[in-house]
């Protein structure tokens, strides 16, 4: 148990490191979406440093775990993650969305390395991620597919034309993680394209779905767990979470979707994250 | 012996190329016994995922078997296999460079009964905007065997568009095909015509007719609308009295626009385009009744020359 106890505050502690970062570097860039990158924050820090079989010294290796970013707006917390396992240096975050930088402003695997899928346009990544769980099982490698999405994102057709094949075919290494944050562009989901109940639907698309608190530690770790044990299904974990989690100015506030703070704002979420760090 | 589809000799070549090459799979959007992929499912049916009546999920899952090594195929309607997946196609499979091969299936006017939703008049035009797309449209169906395999060896997105009828062969099988290559038909010295697919045997019955009027057409395939060999092109309208373009597809965006572009810092050639005039198609009971009311033939082809050539 001290084990586990120690773990999940070692991963705590990398999330409030992550956005840190985020916010950093989208201060620097004076552009960028800190709402969905931050409530998301917890679910990528846990699967960067505790889920994922990858090697910053290998970033091509085959047999590697992958993530796709499906809400590729949000890339900010990859980028972090990315810097911060050793891919490459953090001081390159400073980079974000300026001319010549590898981070551009949606992610680009052809520049990123330990990036697995060039992202941007909304609903495609579950279907990538199907192709590369299907080639995954083709080559007999024990690869991980997982694919992170935004609950306004599932508005797009396609995500369950990916849902629908992902049950045909078995994909039961393939795990879609939506960030149910309740909040898109134009305000709530609830408002702007109501879909609940989506555990029913992800369900009645044969998935196995798995419902936790994205901010849970202990929630996200046997989410996976329970994904890795799943025999012939993908799953989904529907993750309850909060936009802007971390920073009380931006949460569940629609601006911050796509807004960069200012120096004193940018201070003012330093601070209230250092806070959460000694706790 | 030899089948005069295209269609028939790309589901071979998909076949014979699928011996040796494990990485092809191929993926199909229920439409395998039209597009002939259902030739590649009864070889290799553990290759093969039928991906049903949802083509954007086929293009991005395409995409993710790429990333793993794989080299798919994929299948539909041109109509469907470019605009329906636009967006896939430029977004997820093209920026990232991903090794995705695009079948466009029942191209140009040749589903003649099915009418303007199913008939693509602007599906070169969509590819060959999108940076780093290869483009090419066979003549025959010797050259889709050709070219299917090329397809193969090429690294990068490529998109085929392949009509739906039989075709008169034109190409020898022992040709060399290479991507970007022009292959000259007929010798010519007055003017040159630039066509592909359907197109070039039109073209090879408007210089017979204008050779009789003692008007000498040089008819060039370009089974490669992107890349496009400018210099070749340049150098087969030098001195030309008439460069004429003959395309089953708008005049917009096409293989004329492609010559077009290439010519454009060339000082003094008449140009003119054979090709759809921006309107959608239609329906009809076959297809030469179809293409002669669009006016793709050999008697417009040759009507361009004579009003070029003066």
């Amino acid at each position: 148990m001290n084990a586990d106890i120690c773990k999940i505050g070692h991963l705590q502690q990398k999330a409030c490191e992550l956005r840190e970062h985020i916010i950093d570097m989208i201060h620097v860039a004076k552009s960028g979406h800190p709402g969905g990158s931050l409530s998301i924050a917890d679910i990528v820090a846990t699967l960067y440093f505790d889920e994922l079989n990858i090697d910053p010294e290998q970033p091509q290796r085959k047999d590697r775990d992958r993530v796709i970013l499906s809400k590729g707006h949000c890339c900010p917390v990859i980028y972090g993650v990315l810097a911060m396992k050793g891919f490459f240096a953090v001081e390159v975050l400073q980079t974000l969305r300026k001319m010549g930088s590898i981070l551009q402003g949606h992610p680009d695997m052809k520049k990123v390395p330990g990036l697995d899928m060039t992202t941007g346009s909304l609903g495609q990544g579950l279907s990538v991620g199907v192709g590369m769980a299907f080639g995954a099982k083709a080559l007999n490698m024990e690869s991980r597919v997982y694919v992170i999405l935004g609950d306004g994102e599932l508005n797009e057709g396609q995500v369950w034309e990916a849902a629908m094949s992902a049950a045909k075919f078995k994909l039961d290494n393939l795990t879609a993680i939506v960030d149910c944050n309740h909040l898109q562009v134009d305000g709530f989901c609830q408002d702007v394209m109501p879909i609940e109940p989506i555990d029913k639907k992800w369900e009645a698309f044969g998935w196995q779905v798995v419902k936790i608190d994205g901010h849970d530690m202990e929630q996200i770790l046997a989410a996976f767990s329970t994904a890795r044990k799943s025999i012939g299904k993908p799953t989904c974990i529907l993750a309850e979470t909060v936009k802007g989690k971390g920073v009380s100015f931006m949460e569940n506030v629609c601006e911050w979707h796509g807004m960069a703070p200012n120096d004193n704002q940018c201070q003012l979420a330093f601070h209230e994250l250092k806070g959460g760090q000694v706790q | 012996m030899a089948t005069n589809s295209l269609r028939t000799a790309y589901g071979e070549a998909l076949v014979e190329l699928g011996k040796d090459n494990k990485n092809i799979v191929v993926l199909e959007a229920d439409l395998g016994k039209s597009t002939m992929s259902c030739l590649f499912q009864a070889a290799y049916p553990e290759r093969y995922f039928e991906m049903s009546i949802a083509e954007a999920n086929m293009a991005s899952t395409a995409a993710g078997l790429a990333l793993t090594g794989k080299i798919p195929f994929i299948n539909s309607f041109a109509v469907f296999s470019t605009g329906r997946c636009y967006d896939q196609l430029r977004q997820t499979i093209s920026i990232a460079g991903l090794n995705v091969k695009i079948c466009g299936s029942s191209a140009g006017l040749s589903d003649y009964g099915d009418g303007s939703t199913h008939q693509s008049i602007e599906d070169m035009g969509l590819m060959r905007g999108i940076p780093g797309m290869t483009v090419l449209v066979p003549v025959d169906a010797v050259e889709t065997t050709q070219m299917v395999a090329a397809m193969v060896e090429h690294k990068g997105p490529a998109y085929i568009r392949i009509n739906r009828n039989d075709l008169p062969i034109l190409t020898a099988t022992d040709r060399k095909f290479e991507i970007g290559k022009l292959y000259t038909l007929r010798e010519g010295t007055d003017a040159v015509v630039f066509a592909n697919g359907v197109m070039v045997s039109k073209a090879l019955a408007a210089a017979e007719v204008l050779a009789k009027e003692n008007i000498s057409l040089k008819v060039i395939n370009v089974p490669t609308v992107k890349p496009l060999d400018r210099p070749a092109v340049i150098a087969a309208a030098a001195g030309m009295k008439a460069v004429v373009t003959a395309e089953e597809h708008s005049v917009i965006g096409g293989l004329g626009s492609a010559i077009a572009e290439a010519l454009r810092l060339e000082k003094g050639v008449p140009l003119d385009f054979v090709g759809i005039e921006d309107v959608f198609g239609t329906s009809a009971l076959g297809y030469d009744e179809l293409i002669e009311h669009y006016g793709l033939t050999a008697k417009a082809i040759a009507d361009k020359v004579r009003t070029l050539v003066g």
